[in-house]
């Protein structure tokens, strides 16, 4: 579980985040959504200590991360991976050296088990056969698996991911959004996803915070959010010819 | 001032809180492959061809006949290892690695792979530089000495091939009046220019915010910082120690 309180924070004098509270529950995948610029990565870089917020606090299973030593801090973040909107796998490793790396820095496991280990979670994101090749001769929708298994290898307890289907087509980006879906269910992960898709939203949205200009506006699931009665995410949400035309079918089943 | 400040802040959070030591065996030889091979034929051919010139120019400027030949071998070692090979070779390693660890670490930030070893906790600043910086102090000092022996093995054929000066003169001048000084410090030389070249050139990377357009940038200050650096400190360590 993470729980986050009244997280602020300015660059210079431009404030992005207003002081936004929230509570993400584990197995289950939690949205952060909204339009470009509200501050949904800047919130998300906080939450994982790539940002120190000006104000407020991140907890992770009732500890504290923000005001947390190096050590604590150290410890918690064994339990976090994150997927990166553009997967950021180290250039100079091979996919197999990718998922490996974290086991490398962060255990002491044998060159077997950590090979074996590395070897499971290709498979359970659906890569096999190209442990060799460099992160250069894959497709984005291979990087961003690499990604996830790197991102779960340590039996991670949180998983944050930055727009994880950006770049890729539709139907790479339903896979990769379920995949996320699945692992979080099976492993029994925190998960945090932010998007602008709809089709996400739709699809994997168990929790949702709808954030506008640094502040949380809505809060919801999938099942609820359509008939919101908030004018800001109505319009980010019809803005979405698809999500338009699911409504005025619900709206006619209605009558 | 701001910049050299950081700087030193830099400096400092390479050692604070680094990983085991085991992590970067592996890593510091990588480096040290890619640093000194690499170098190799550059460092090679630049030196050669400064102490093949290095020894006609003495000799052209040499008319007076009362000043033995084998002077111009004694102008050629003693400029070659005060001067030329641990510092033209700085300039030319700036421009071949200190371009090369920036633009590595300057694409690693901003396709966010050092934000990827932060969130694993991981002190990004020692972990990518520190294995640099070690490695380019193990080269470099080699780097230099093997330049200077090109130098002056350089000097020799364009002396005798030229006939400005014959082998037996050229072996008695580079022999003469020898001091091993000059070699200890051509070696401290190295150490430094080689920190100073690893070091700026990792900074300039780490910093590097935006995208391609800005890695280049990056690179090129890099280099020009690096040999701005290097000359500054030439300077002081001759007037500290000579
Ligand atoms: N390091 C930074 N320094 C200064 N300003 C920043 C920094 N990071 C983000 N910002 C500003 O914060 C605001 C929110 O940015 P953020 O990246 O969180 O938006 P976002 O909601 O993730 O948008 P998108 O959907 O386009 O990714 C932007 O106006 C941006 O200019
Ligand atoms: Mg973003």
């Amino acid at each position: 579980m993470i729980e986050f309180r009244n997280i602020k924070k300015s660059f210079n004098d431009k404030t992005v985040l207003h002081g936004i509270d929230g509570v993400f529950r584990s197995g289950r995948t939690n949205l952060i959504i909204g339009t470009s610029g509200t501050g949904k990565s800047v919130l998300l870089k906080c939450m994982v200590g790539l940002l120190e917020p000006d104000e407020g606090e991140v907890l992770f299973n009732g500890r504290d991360f923000t005001h947390a030593t190096r050590n604590v801090r150290r410890e918690i973040r064994r339990d976090i991976g994150m997927l990166f909107q553009g997967s950021a796998l180290f250039d100079s490793k091979n996919v197999e050296q990718n998922v490996m790396f974290p086991l490398d820095i962060l255990t002491d496991m044998s060159k077997e088990d950590k090979l074996e280990r590395a070897n499971f979670v290709l498979q359970r994101v659906g890569l096999e056969n190209i442990n060799k090749k460099m992160p250069s001769e894959i497709s984005g929708g291979m990087k961003k698996r690499v990604g996830i298994a790197r991102a779960i290898v340590n039996n991670s307890k949180y998983l944050f991911c930055d727009e994880p289907n950006s770049g890729l087509d539709p139907m790479t980006a339903i896979l990769i959004d379920n995949l996320i879906k699945e692992i979080t269910e099976e492993f029994d992960i925190t998960t945090v996803v932010v998007t602008h898709d709809m089709n996400s939203v739709m699809e994997i949205g168990d929790d949702i915070i709808y954030m506008y200009q640094g502040q949380k506006l809505w809060e919801g699931n999938s099942q609820n959010i359509l008939s919101t009665r908030v004018p800001e995410l109505q319009e980010f949400i019809y803005s979405n010819k698809l999500v338009q035309a699911l409504r005025d079918e619900q709206q006619n089943n209605k009558i | 001032m701001h910049g050299i400040g950081n700087y030193f802040i830099f400096l400092g959070n390479l050692f604070i809180k680094r990983e085991a030591f085991r992590t970067y065996v592996k890593q510091i030889l990588d480096e040290c492959i890619k640093v000194g091979i690499g170098s190799l034929v550059i460092v090679g051919i630049v030196s050669t061809f400064i102490g093949a010139v290095t020894c006609v120019q003495t000799a052209f400027n040499l008319v007076s006949p009362l000043i033995p030949r084998y002077v111009i071998s004694l102008v050629v070692r003693d400029m070659t290892l005060l001067e030329l090979a641990p510092t033209i070779t700085a300039i030319v390693f700036a421009g071949k690695v200190g371009s090369n660890i920036a633009g590595e670490l300057g694409t690693m930030k901003i396709s966010e792979q050092v934000d990827a070893l932060e969130v694993m906790g991981i002190n990004s600043v020692s972990f990518l530089a520190l294995p640099k910086i070690i490695a380019c102090l193990m080269m470099y000092p080699l780097l230099v000495i093997l330049a200077g022996f090109l130098a002056i093995t350089g000097g020799y054929v364009a002396g005798t091939l030229t006939g400005v000066i014959t082998p037996q003169d050229y072996i008695y001048g580079i022999r003469a009046d020898f001091q091993e000084f000059n070699v200890i410090f051509a070696l401290i030389k190295s150490f430094v220019f080689a920190f100073l070249i690893a070091s700026i050139s990792s900074y300039k990377g780490y910093f590097t915010k935006g995208g391609a357009l800005e890695v280049g940038q990056s690179s090129t200050s890099a280099v020009t910082n690096s040999c701005i650096a290097i000359l500054v400190a030439d300077y002081l360590l001759a007037q500290l120690l000579l």
